[in-house]
């Protein structure tokens, strides 16, 4: 049942906050889940990129190699990072930030960021918008799961508006 | 007649020491094992003697304590740890000029900066020693070391001020030739919760009086008794009359501020402590 | 206990306090930084100590002041503040204190790639300190190893009163994954050692136990111990003797070497059949597990060997591998560093052969099955 996915973007969108919340969330289910991340030396607007392993079996081997999703953030994540796709997977792009579409088969286009700003008021809480859209569309872990687990990760006074963006991004796609 | 008390302090079988006829090493030594018998609760058994390399930092092992001779300037640090991983020990350090001020540096000004609880007696003999006279950051303008040949243009610290300004809660200097003042120096800075620096001027004929023509031990500890100025009378001295050769001894500055195993035993509860 | 995602250097965190360590000095560098700020939060809870010191001298100076006052200890950094580091290693080792020093490796020399994963650190584990010393150096490659080997460092680190490197990688660091912690009552520890006589009764800090290493006092106790980094006898004080000298730097060599055959661990899997076998260890074994199932699926009969003792060297084991197998590939993340030690093992009994990178990426099974087929190819 292998699933490989990275999200990227750019430091301090919080794609690695998704990336852990998400591998916890398969863990708590007793999946086995290994997550990594390659970054650059500024704490905000530098490439950032997490990848997540999901599978019924040990994992040895942490990096995705023809992932199954990917979740673009920025137009530069979404050039760099699709090419590597498996051809039945999909490519998730924020609709605002990655204006050009690469050429791909199966793209979503969700206008994450824009939600976030409109819907639950800040920026901030586009990567859990994502969360949600990746919990729909992946369908690797229950909803109810990845709820507790943002619930666990996300500060105590957050997590009513951490709750509302995961559910506008779970409702956003089909 | 004199009872020398304080030669159980003394490991008898490590003596006579390695340091020159005419040193002031030993008696700045001594004077830190009288402080330490006039301390009431301060024993040989709950007393740590710390010191780096170098001359000064030999006087460890002549010392019946537990007694860490560490690393090049590194005392502090080790001293540090020695406090915080078991506060109810007094520990002493003892240092040299160029172990505390070059190599150690950064070690002196942050122990001053976290106010350890520490007891910091520097052993200045304005000179590296121990390697034969090289110079060091407390030689003096102008002064000769084997690596200031034509005279030392590197502008000395003044510790004291150096230790006042980082932090240090206790901070005063005395001489070799002011014994009692010296022993009284460092029983009050071990009286003193935080961190206590005392500068005992020590001559050293070998490495750098003869370099420097001041001549013999005696002479050089009749030049610190004319040319030091206890505190009092340095505040009332007019400022033509503080020449280049004239410096102050005596207690500088003393504050009371939270020590650093005081304030971490605060972190420890806020954290909820439970071991 | 059930499961959970931790991360590496969070595994290693909670290992140091399971393992009974009650203080670390450390200073802030990438990518061990995550150690630190866990044991900031863990040891005030524990009625430990935490101290950030003003660098990476002093954090190593502070751990081995609390070591001699009786606590546990244990620090952390990577390369270029393990390489500050040194002078106080070769304290430790000279004066037999115990201490933890953990290096999440990143790409070096120098300030080198601060974010991404290497295994350049293999010689400086072993070399990087002055003079003639021994050392044990071991190697995760699994965040629950991360747990356990630093579990095992800071018992041998008791045990042998000897400085322990935990070597780490950026990869194995910073991986998240699910582990299952051991429960405590599993999880076994080596005390502090203890004089054995009383001062009365002749007590020698630096006199030797059966298995050479010495029972050297905690400060406080009494017994007026002398530790010095100058050559010293039985007693702790300097001698400058020429036998002294011999006799002290040979058991700090024999004191490992005794008990080499149970510090010395090594995975072997696959290796009934084994023609060829390929030698990894840390973050690159999960990589090169990888590739020799890779390598079984296409019908190569290769075998997989993962050291998780670095130092001292696994020499026998390596010698009868050699005997055994027609080709060994060597895979590491650097330009060719442990290939060096396995080829003297080896001894000329077969091939030896390196897989290196050292581009700031780890390596993908391809790259590794693609060096054993050549290894194949070449013995055939």
């Amino acid at each position: 049942m292998r699933k490989q996915l990275r999200l990227s973007g750019s430091g301090g969108q919080g794609v690695i906050t998704a990336a852990i919340i998400l591998a916890e969330a398969a863990v708590a289910e007793g999946k086995q889940a290994v997550q990594s991340q390659s970054y650059g030396p500024e704490a905000r607007g530098g490439a950032s990129k997490s990848e997540v392993i999901i599978d019924d079996k040990q994992i040895f081997h942490p990096h995705v190699k023809n992932p199954d999703f990917v979740l673009a953030m920025t137009q530069k994540a979404a050039d760099k990072y699709f090419s590597d796709l498996n051809p039945e997977g999909i490519l998730i792009l924020d609709d605002d930030l990655v204006p050009n579409s690469p050429d791909f088969k199966n793209i979503i286009r969700v206008p994450i960021t824009k939600l976030a700003v409109e819907k639950v008021g800040k920026t901030l809480f586009a990567n859990i918008v994502a969360l949600g859209v990746l919990a729909k569309i992946t369908k690797l872990v229950d909803f109810e799961t990845i709820k507790k687990s943002v619930a666990n990760r996300v500060p105590p006074a957050t997590v009513e508006q951490n709750m509302l963006a995961l559910q506008i991004g779970f409702d956003s796609v089909e | 007649m004199e009872t020398r008390s304080y030669e159980k302090y003394f490991r008898q079988n490590r003596l006579p020491h390695l340091w020159c006829p005419g040193c002031g090493n030993g008696i700045a030594m001594k004077a830190i094992v009288q402080a330490i018998e006039h301390k009431e609760g301060w024993t040989q058994d709950n007393t740590i003697i710390v010191s780096g390399i170098g001359c000064s930092s030999r006087a460890s092992g002549y010392m019946d304590f537990d007694t860490l001779h560490t690393a090049h300037g590194r005392a502090i640090p080790f001293a540090t740890g020695i406090k915080m991983a078991n506060p109810e020990l007094n520990v002493v350090v003892i240092t040299g000029d160029g172990d505390c001020t070059a190599i150690g540096g950064n070690h002196f000004i942050h122990g001053c900066r976290r106010n350890v609880d520490l007891t910091v007696i520097l052993f200045n003999n304005n000179i590296y020693g121990m390697t034969g006279g090289q110079a060091s950051p407390m030689t003096p303008l102008g002064k000769k070391a084997t690596t200031a040949p034509y005279g030392s243009i590197d502008r000395p610290f003044d510790a004291c001020k150096l230790a006042e300004a980082a932090g240090a809660t206790y901070v005063a200097r005395s001489t070799a030739f002011h014994v009692q003042h010296l022993v009284k120096m460092i029983e009050d800075g071990m009286d003193c919760k935080g961190f206590s620096f005392i500068e005992a001027m020590v001559q050293c004929p070998t490495a750098y009086g003869r370099r420097n023509k001041i001549g013999e031990p005696a002479k050089m500890m009749a030049w610190m008794r004319d040319n030091a100025v206890m505190k009092n009378a340095w505040d009332k001295l007019p400022d033509d009359k503080k020449t280049a050769e004239k410096f102050p001894i005596g207690l500088f500055y003393k504050a009371e501020t939270e020590t650093y195993d005081s304030a971490y035993h605060r972190i420890q509860e806020m954290a909820g402590v439970t071991a | 206990m059930s499961a959970r995602l931790m991360q590496g250097n969070e595994a290693v965190a909670e290992g140091a306090i399971a393992a009974g360590v009650r203080f670390f000095g450390g200073y802030p560098i990438t990518p061990s930084t995550e150690i630190a700020e866990m044991m900031a939060k863990l040891l005030p809870k524990v009625g430990g100590t935490f101290i950030q010191m003003e660098d990476e001298i002093a954090s190593m100076g502070v751990i081995l002041g609390a070591s001699l006052a009786g606590k546990k200890v244990l620090t952390a950094s990577s390369g270029p503040g393990i390489s500050l580091k040194q002078e106080l290693i070769g304290y430790a080792s000279a004066t037999e204190i115990p201490a933890v020093i953990v290096n999440v490796q990143r790409v070096g020399p120098s300030t080198g790639q601060p974010t991404a994963p290497s295994q350049g650190d293999v010689m400086q584990a072993r070399w990087g300190t002055h003079g003639d010393h021994s050392i044990i150096a071991i190697s995760p490659w699994s965040v629950r190893e991360a747990f356990d080997l630093t579990i095992k460092s800071v018992n041998y680190a008791e045990r042998f009163r000897v400085p322990v490197i935990l070597l780490m990688d950026e990869i194995v660091g910073h991986l998240r994954e699910n582990v299952e912690l051991p429960a405590e009552n599993e999880i076994e520890i080596y005390p502090r050692r203890a004089p054995k006589i009383s001062r009365a009764e002749g007590y020698e800090p630096y006199a030797p136990d059966e298995d050479l290493v010495p029972n050297i006092a905690n400060f406080g106790e009494g017994y007026h111990v002398h530790v010095t980094g100058l050559i010293h006898d039985e007693t702790g004080f300097p001698v400058g003797s020429p036998k002294v000298t011999e006799d002290s730097i040979r058991r700090m060599h024999e004191k490992i070497e005794r008990a080499a055959d149970e510090i010395i661990e090594v995975q072997q899997e696959f290796m009934d059949d084994a023609e060829f076998a390929v030698v990894a260890f840390g973050g690159t074994a999960r990589t090169a597990y990888e590739a020799v199932l890779n390598a079984r699926a296409k019908g190569l009969k290769v075998g997989f060997v993962r050291l998780i003792t670095i130092w001292p060297f696994a020499d026998k084991i390596i010698a009868q591998l050699a005997k055994k197998v027609r080709g060994i590939l060597v895979a590491e993340l650097n330009y060719g560093q442990l290939v060096g030690e396995v080829q003297r093992a080896a001894n000329g009994a077969c091939l030896v052969k390196l897989c290196r990178k050292y581009d700031m990426t780890i390596f993908e099974p391809e790259e590794i099955l693609a060096s054993i087929e050549n290894l194949v190819a070449e013995v055939k």
